[in-house]
């Protein structure tokens, strides 16, 4: 089942076409990793997937992309209510300066859950998903902040989760964490695998085989080559992904 | 050669920060020196006269003054700086506009300010010498001050933090009082606690507004002098210089509680950017 598509989608800063023509289908409850050179457009096209690039001055989009077969930008789409469905992690670890807890209850809050046993619940449970409950049960009082950098981001997964999202994205979330963080962060997305659909950006391409199901392959603002990550990786079609696999590329 | 030079430089270096510390220490010395043994609890009594030529009715002028001027300087100055920074889009004209206006008016001697409030309040609107006048006046004065230390302090906010806010769904006044504001706050505390200290030491603007009447205000329409005018006044008028003395080591604290309130919440702000 196709839980996103993007069809004849293009994106402008200003004068520039930083995205041409995006098709591509993404099934449900799988991984899709998004890889490329820098300044490709992998980032561009992930935020647009949920309208964070409303956020950016002078951003202009063509085409659609369906969630559940509803363009996101259809004028009556309500932005907040897209975006509590189709969560997202950033690069840095970004907690707000509050106590795990609330950090985790910020986002139930904004969507109108009160009810103290209920966040307690839903508290647990993100932070048990973003398999860092162990480490934080007996301090949920203490400031995020003062987490390690792992931590944090595994803050941020279970922040993202606690509004039970359908879709979670990823813009390189393990760029700046240490390999161990690394590995548990990459181990956690395989188990959300079960409930989410993930689409996952990498400059790691050990990362993208080890994580995803398919793999889309962007160079200067188009995709060259979509397909299973297995395939991708071991017998490309286009011989721009075969270099930059290989690490052939400039 | 070059030893001597870097020798050279060192030493007006120093003899600068000497010359500094030493006007500063002699100032603050001074009027401590000459301030402290005429304080006499006369000075202190509920009504002026002009014998016991009281601060007590100033003192209670400048914190009527200082609650009423906040009042309205803050809300208006923090709002403001919220719309700039984070409801204008980049690069609006109109936005420009306020930041060259605020930019300039915070350059305005306050005596200006002075005139404006006389011939706009006092004469024009025929509020006469009066509190609200003074207040008026003064709050038009400080709020540059608030506007630009609030649009710093929100400036500073780091924008993932907004991002991951509008990520989870929450819209932008959420955003806003809920994570913008909290780590924000402290830097629109200090600029507060910056206007008061600058209302507390102002006397011309409030000369020509508030008045110098000896009691306490009475209500919004009456004329009173607050604690540096007063100082002034007494200094001025030459009987009673020892008691100017006296005023100004007052003055001298509440200053220096306002100041070292204003860089304990600054140092706040600065640690909370760091870690
Ligand atoms: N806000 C913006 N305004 C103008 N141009 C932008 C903006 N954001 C990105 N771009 C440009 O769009 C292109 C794609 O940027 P994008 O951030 O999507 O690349 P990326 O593939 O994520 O790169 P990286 O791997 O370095 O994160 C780049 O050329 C970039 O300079
Ligand atoms: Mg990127």
């Amino acid at each position: 089942m196709d839980k996103l598509i993007i069809k004849d989608f293009d994106l402008y800063y200003d004068d520039f076409h930083a995205l041409k023509d995006i098709n591509m289908n993404i099934a449900e409850k799988e991984i899709t990793a998004f890889i490329g050179p820098s300044g490709c457009g992998k980032s561009s096209l992930l935020k647009s997937l949920n309208r964070m690039n409303d956020l950016v001055e002078g951003c202009k989009i063509t085409g659609e992309v369906l969630l559940d077969g509803k363009n996101i930008f259809d004028k009556n789409v309500d932005v907040n209510k897209l975006r509590k469905r189709i969560g997202m992690v950033f690069q840095k670890p970004n907690p707000f300066p509050m106590s795990i807890y609330d950090n985790i209850a910020y986002g139930p809050r904004t969507h109108n859950i009160k009810n103290k046993s209920k966040l307690d619940e839903i508290v647990e449970k993100s932070l048990r998903g973003a398999a860092i409950w162990d480490e934080v049960k007996d301090d949920l009082k203490k400031n995020a902040l003062r987490l390690s950098g792992g931590q944090q981001q595994r803050i941020c997964i279970a922040r993202a989760l606690a509004v039970e999202p359908e879709i979670l994205l990823m813009d390189e979330p393990t760029s700046a964490l240490d390999p161990i963080s690394t590995a548990k962060i990459e181990e956690l997305i395989q188990q959300l695998k079960e409930d989410y659909t993930i689409i996952i950006v990498t400059h790691n391409m050990q990362q993208a085989t080890r994580v995803s199901d398919k793999t889309a392959f962007f160079l200067t603002g188009e995709v060259i080559e979509f397909n299973d990550t297995d395939t991708l990786f071991s017998v490309p079609k286009n011989k721009k992904t075969e270099d930059y696999i290989t690490g052939r590329f400039g | 050669m070059n030893n001597l030079k870097s020798n050279i430089i060192r030493y007006i270096i120093k003899l600068s920060a000497l010359i500094t510390f030493g006007a500063l220490f002699f100032l603050v010395g001074y009027i401590l020196y000459r301030g402290i043994p005429n304080l006499s609890p006369s000075l202190f009594e509920f009504k002026y006269t002009s014998s016991n030529v009281s601060m007590f009715p100033s003192i209670i002028n400048t914190l009527i003054l200082v609650s009423i001027t906040l009042v309205i300087a803050t809300p208006i100055g923090v709002f403001t700086a919220f719309y700039l920074v984070e409801y204008a889009n980049r690069g609006n004209k109109f936005v420009d506009l306020i930041r060259i206006t605020t930019e300039t008016l915070s350059g305005i001697p306050s005596i200006v300010y002075g005139l404006f409030g006389m011939l706009f309040f006092v004469y024009r609107l025929e509020f006469s010498y009066s509190l609200i006048a003074g207040t008026l006046t003064a709050a038009i004065m400080v709020l540059p001050l608030v506007i630009r230390s609030t649009e710093e302090a929100l400036m500073s906010v780091d924008d993932s933090l907004r991002e991951a806010s509008f990520g989870l769904g929450a819209g932008k006044l959420r955003t806003i009082f809920r994570v913008v504001l909290p780590v924000a706050m402290p830097g629109i505390l200090s600029g507060v606690i910056l206007s008061i200290g600058r209302i507390v030491g102002e006397t011309a603007a409030l000369i020509y507004t508030f008045g110098t009447a000896t009691q306490m205000a009475g209500g919004l329409f009456s004329s009173g002098r607050t604690l540096s005018v007063q100082m002034y006044m007494l200094s001025n008028e030459g009987l009673h210089v020892n008691e100017s003395f006296a005023t100004g080591v007052v003055l001298l604290i509440v200053i220096l509680i306002i100041n070292s309130l204003s860089t304990y919440l600054s140092n706040r702000l600065t640690k909370g950017r760091t870690n």
